[in-house]
């Protein structure tokens, strides 16, 4: 599914309107007042049953976007009374995702389907290719047995006339790690033990029924309060709007942030640190490394693949260095992650030197909601300017890259890429770690997101522009080393 | 016969309500209608000023019509419309 759709095109929306309320006069009259505005009385009903759905939809996503889970509100509440919770909380919630309930559909479990095009012919493959003895003819048509089927496909591979389809769950089956399942009552629930924060069922559900719990408002607070809050812009974010990264620092200044520093100076100090890793792990003997700045994979290995934690780079991420510089400089000052992914929530709530995130999207809603046109904008230089390989650890090949030139020649790499973790990619890398080896290279770069970070699931710009522009801006950046 | 234009906003509003996807209209149209059509991203054709009026964007303009919620499919209509009924 394209990641501009019309369910993200709602969301942006809602997003711009509730950062619009907080800068009124009257940020939770005004934020309970946003389902009436987009949906007015007598307007027509474009998605739901009806216009109090659609409302209601609308009211649970500007919770999420008050950094709410829907699992714990109070239904009897006003939203204004959630407006003004989310507006004096001082601390974050944990759980970084939390599924809309009304706005998910309980669509149909997923299973295998005959559908009408059976003609229950004389062949009859499905009845031979099912290894389980699922499927019967019973008039005249295919029936599958449910309590014996296995989901195999193997049914649908053999029917001639394509009669038979598997009924997929669009979240369930993005899930990577089998974290996402229907309650009784068909609705999606996320085991938050086993979900990685990949966010890969927040870009796959067609009714955007799984929400990232924001920020934003806290974000926007701590500015408000007069604090001094420092934007570190994550690599990718150079591909994501039309301008130069130099017009979103101005544009980032004008928000109110103090400072804006590139996340590229710590993926230098990363890239170095990694190539030094390298080379010992290689000189002792170790067969194959992988790259450790992915979020999405980290908690991976945390809580599904600790057999591959011994081959993993120990290095710590770009944002981790970065954020630490940033603490060391500025002990009082308020540190805000601009991420490309919901995977970074967790790492910067478990990481004390950062204390917010902003995605890629809620940048975009906010330069909305302040009418900033980026492209206008009059550049501004950072203080420190990072090199051409920690720019590119956003794009595809990046990360590994870095590596490879900050050992200049040293180790022999042979750089090999994990492009999106699925089933099947975690099943790649379990068995690396089983065999000890990899026979496809020896320096593994992992990217939880097909693409790299560009694709990440709150980016703005697709992932083939981004990376583009991304190359087309670091060519004339300083080299690493 | 004149060419018929097709200016993609690329304003901030614009870019980030899902015109970043209408940019892959500015390699697709030469290929389908060098000919008889010219496509370009411009700075913020300013449609989306008004009050609320971002929740219409991303915006294009196909010669003066504007296309609002533009979406690959839509504007390629609009061109086909145009085509068929013949230029004004």
């Amino acid at each position: 599914m394209d990641k501009n759709n019309q369910a993200q095109h709602l969301k942006r929306e809602i997003l711009v309107r509730t950062i619009e309320a907080f800068f009124s006069d009257n940020f939770e009259e005004n934020t309970r007042l946003i389902a009436y505005d987009m949906r007015p009385q007598g307007c027509e009903v474009p998605y739901r049953c009806c216009i109090h759905k659609e409302r209601d939809v609308i009211q649970h996503r500007i919770i999420a976007n008050l950094g709410l889970s829907m699992e714990e509100i109070d239904e009897r509440k006003l939203l204004s009374d959630y407006a003004r919770k989310a507006k004096e909380r001082t601390e974050l919630e944990k759980d970084v995702l939390t599924v809309l309930e009304t706005a998910c559909q309980a669509c149909v479990p997923s299973r295998m389907f005959v559908t009408d095009l059976c003609q229950g012919c004389v062949a009859r493959p499905c009845v031979e290719s099912c290894k389980f003895g699922a499927i019967s003819i019973q008039n005249g048509r295919s029936v599958i047995d449910g309590s014996k089927c296995k989901n195999c496909t193997k049914c649908m591979q053999v029917c001639p006339y394509h009669a038979i389809v598997k009924i997929v769950v669009p979240c369930e089956d993005a899930c990577p790690v089998g974290a996402i399942a229907k309650d009784q009552s068909g609705h999606a629930t996320i085991d938050f033990d086993k979900c990685i924060t990949c966010g890969k069922c927040v870009a796959a559900c067609p009714f955007g029924a799984i929400h990232e719990k924001s920020q934003i408002i806290d974000i926007l607070n701590r500015i408000k309060e007069g604090k001094k809050v420092i934007a570190m812009i994550a690599p990718s974010v150079a591909g994501q709007l039309p301008c130069s990264i130099y017009q979103l620092n101005t544009a980032l200044l004008q928000c109110g942030f103090n400072e804006v520093v590139e996340v590229a100076q710590g993926a230098d100090i990363t890239a170095l640190n990694e190539a030094e890793e390298f080379k010992e792990r290689m000189q002792n003997g170790d067969k194959f490394m992988t790259t450790s700045c992915c979020a999405g994979y980290n908690n991976l290995i945390a809580q599904h693949l600790p057999e591959i934690k011994p081959f993993a780079s120990d290095t710590k991420t770009p944002l981790y260095y970065t954020a630490e510089l940033c603490r060391k400089e500025n002990p009082d000052a308020i540190t805000v992650f601009v991420s490309p992914c919901v995977a970074k929530r967790r790492e910067c709530l478990d990481n004390p030197n950062i204390d917010y995130l902003l995605s890629y999207e809620e940048m975009g809603a906010l330069f909305i909601a302040k009418k900033i046109e980026v492209s206008t904008l009059e550049p501004t230089p950072f203080k420190t300017e990072a090199s051409r390989e920690g720019r590119n650890f956003g794009i595809l090949g990046g990360v590994a890259k870095s590596v490879e030139v900050a050992d200049q020649g040293q180790s022999e790499i042979k750089p090999y890429i994990i492009n999106g973790l699925n089933k099947q990619t975690i099943r790649e890398l379990r068995n690396y770690a089983k065999k000890g080896e990899c026979e496809m290279g020896n320096l593994i770069e992992v990217m939880c997101c097909e693409g790299g970070c560009v694709g990440g699931n709150c980016c703005v710009n697709n992932a083939k522009t981004a990376t583009k522009t991304i190359t087309d801006f670091t060519k004339d950046s300083k080299p690493l080393k | 016969m004149s060419k018929i234009q097709v200016k993609i906003c690329m304003g901030t509003t614009c870019f980030v309500m899902g015109a970043s996807n209408l940019q892959e209209l500015i390699e697709l149209i030469p290929e389908k209608y060098s000919d008889s059509v010219e496509v370009c991203g411009v700075p913020c054709l300013g449609l989306c000023s008004e009050t609320k009026k971002y929740s219409g964007a991303p915006y294009v303009k196909v010669n003066d019509e504007v296309v609002a919620e533009a979406t690959t499919e839509k504007v390629l209509k609009q061109i086909e419309r145009i085509l068929k009924n013949g230029q004004e």
